[in-house]
């Protein structure tokens, strides 16, 4: 081959490699800024594989994580189903030996939507998820931290 | 979030990511017939079937990720099939003139054998593993299978030593460097870890001349499986990846804690531990010499002198594919490949190549600033710092800026341990840039409320 024609096939292939960065540069910028879209506009096909994990993920039981009974769970109710009590007497599903649980302290109770809220049930020293004191029935999932006196509650899928 | 207004959305861009791969795999194959042009003045009469398979490679590769990843990055996949590809390519080249008169060798045909393999265990980590998420769990499983990967090349029997290092394990026909593997594995149960332990690591603990160190019971876990690791490998004589497991698990403590401490604190361990390793091997003595003084011995850092002269003979845009003498180094097509890349595309090629590995890690590293939480942070911040690092050592060696190491430059070296385990990343970091990029209904909340829950948990344990 003439000398000339290696040479230019030579710079030719470094000036594709180079155009090549220079394209990514180019995809990289058109990349920074996404679209802005109404949030209701969201395609709908994306929810399929969500709501699946969500139903995967679904709670079963409501379970101590932290404190002395450490391990006790309940099942959780279905909307028929009388709530879950949770406090120191005999009678709760849930039963907890800490002194600063009140007699009847929380109970928690299935909703129409296929979720389940905690509601206070006047304990003295109140019933905290995520830290934040309930005043009315709060709907928990399983990312959600239930707090009794010394006691820690989690929903949890078995 | 946010329940009203606008939620900003990335597109698809699965369409240029094709267009970005059809562009790479031109470039390799334009690297193949070039050299086959320049070296024997014909294109050989099998060019179809080599550009056939090289395509069916790259476009199965996309279209597992146009399925399964729509979301994906549309970088990733392009860049590392051009690196791929000029790698393939220049090993070819080597095998055809092997200087000094040696019979030509066949270790472009493996090595593409070996990228059939490794794509085909990309397009299964994408398709089996969309979301990387459950990965979490299993932190201390991964620890041990680790350690278990980088204890098989001292078993008997299936252990084997090569060229002073004992890192290779070999059943029939077939070796393999486990610790490859065992370096993703080390990287995701790193990640699960400091998610699980990074606001102790980062707020409980004492100051100890300037640096703030954490308690023992939280930090003690994880250094005492990287202790195991680094004992392991360093008795193996494998002092590179030694070097990386260190770099990646200081990099991985700093992405957790955010405390300049742990970088010094790492920095000053290297030190020490270079200047010991140092003193200690005599295979680090000469690695040295080589580095700072090659020309002192002429025939013992013949290597390291070729590779420079390599450099020089090519200059600024290179002699040309198929038209330097890269087969005088030694190990040309693996350690040394990046000399051979200069010889030939000159400065001009390796600078290209050097910003393909840049944007390479600038894109993993995105994709760590978009992940919403700790975990998928983490972890692609963790998996680029893999390459980024690795780059460095390897290209920093035989350019001289470094000590050479026998670390292998990702996707271009010959060697199928490494390129599968490389391709396994890059399906890991599409998974993350998946979930990262997907848009997200407003009511999606989980992994905030998860990392609130997990938040209010330790502040009320600590006080």
């Amino acid at each position: 081959m003439p000398a000339i024609a290696v040479t230019l096939l030579k710079v030719l292939f470094l000036a594709l490699l180079w155009i090549f960065v220079i394209s990514c540069a180019g995809v990289i910028r058109t990349d920074l800024f996404g679209r802005a879209v109404p949030s209701s506009d969201l395609p709908q096909e994306l929810e399929k594989p969500r709501r699946k994990r969500r139903k995967r993920g679904t709670p079963t039981r409501v379970e101590v994580v932290e404190g002395p009974q450490t391990g006790a769970w309940a099942p959780l109710p279905d909307v028929s189903d009388p709530p879950v009590k949770i406090g120191r007497t005999g009678d709760c599903a849930i039963r907890l030996d800490d002194d600063y649980v009140s007699t009847l302290h929380a109970q928690i109770r299935a909703d129409n939507a296929g979720g389940w809220f905690i509601e206070d049930r006047g304990s003295t020293n109140g019933t905290y998820v995520n830290g934040q004191m309930v005043t009315q029935p709060t709907t928990i999932s399983m990312a959600d931290t239930v707090r009794v006196g010394r006691t820690i509650m989690k929903l949890v899928s078995a | 979030m946010s329940d009203s207004g606008m939620v900003v959305v990335y597109p698809k861009r699965r369409n240029i990511e094709l267009v970005m791969l059809i562009f790479a795999m031109v470039i390799g194959v334009g690297g193949y017939l070039l050299s086959e042009l320049n070296m024997f003045g014909q294109i050989p009469s099998n060019w179809w079937l080599v550009t056939l398979i090289w395509f069916g490679i790259g476009i199965g590769a996309h279209i597992a990720v146009r399925i399964r990843l729509p979301y994906a990055d549309p970088l990733l996949l392009p860049i590392v099939i051009l690196l791929n590809g000029i790698g393939l390519a220049m090993i070819h080249r080597i095998d055809k003139v092997p200087l000094p008169e040696r019979p030509a060798t066949t270790g472009a045909n493996t090595q593409l054998i070996l990228t059939l393999i490794a794509v085909i265990l990309f397009v299964l980590v994408v398709t089996l593993l969309r979301d990387y998420r459950p990965l979490q769990g299993y932190t201390y499983v991964l620890f041990l299978a680790g350690v278990v990967l980088l204890l098989m090349p001292l078993m008997p029997i299936i252990g084997v030593s090569e060229y002073g290092a004992r890192i290779w394990i070999r059943v029939g026909p077939v070796s393999f460097q486990p610790a490859e593997v065992a370096k993703i594995v080390l990287v995701i149960a790193f990640a699960s870890y400091l998610v699980e332990k990074k606001e102790v690591l980062a707020l409980a603990g004492r100051r100890i001349l300037g640096i703030d160190l954490p308690r023992g019971r939280d930090l003690g876990p994880i250094a005492i499986m990287w202790a195991i690791a680094m004992v392991i490998i360093i008795f193996e004589k494998d002092l590179g990846t030694a070097m990386l497991f260190f770099g990646i698990f200081v990099a991985m403590l700093y992405i957790a804690t955010a405390r300049p401490g742990w970088p010094i604190l790492g920095l000053i361990a290297l030190g020490v531990g270079a200047v010991g390793a140092w003193m200690a091997f005599g295979h680090v003595q000469i690695r040295v010499n080589a580095w700072l003084d090659p020309f002192s011995n002429f025939d013992q850092n013949r290597q390291i002198i070729n590779a420079q002269f390599g450099f020089a003979w090519g200059g600024i845009l290179g002699t040309g594919w198929g038209l330097g003498r890269p087969g005088l180094t030694t190990f040309a097509s693996s350690d040394m490949i990046a000399a051979a890349i200069g010889e030939e595309l000159g400065t001009a090629g390796l600078m290209a190549v050097i910003m393909l590995y840049g944007i390479l890690v600038a894109r993993g590293l995105r994709i760590a600033l978009g992940a919403k939480e700790p975990f998928g942070k983490l972890l692609a911040g963790g998996l680029s710092f893999v390459f980024a690092l690795q780059v460095f050592a390897i290209i920093g060696g035989v350019t001289r800026l470094l000590p050479l190491t026998g670390l292998t430059t990702p996707f271009m070296s010959k060697g199928g341990s490494s390129l599968i385990a490389n391709w396994i990343i890059i399906g890991l970091l599409l998974v993350i840039s998946h979930q990262v990029r997907k848009p997200v209904a407003s009511s999606t909340t989980e992994p905030e409320a998860a990392m609130s829950a997990m938040t209010t948990q330790l502040i009320r344990r600590s006080a």
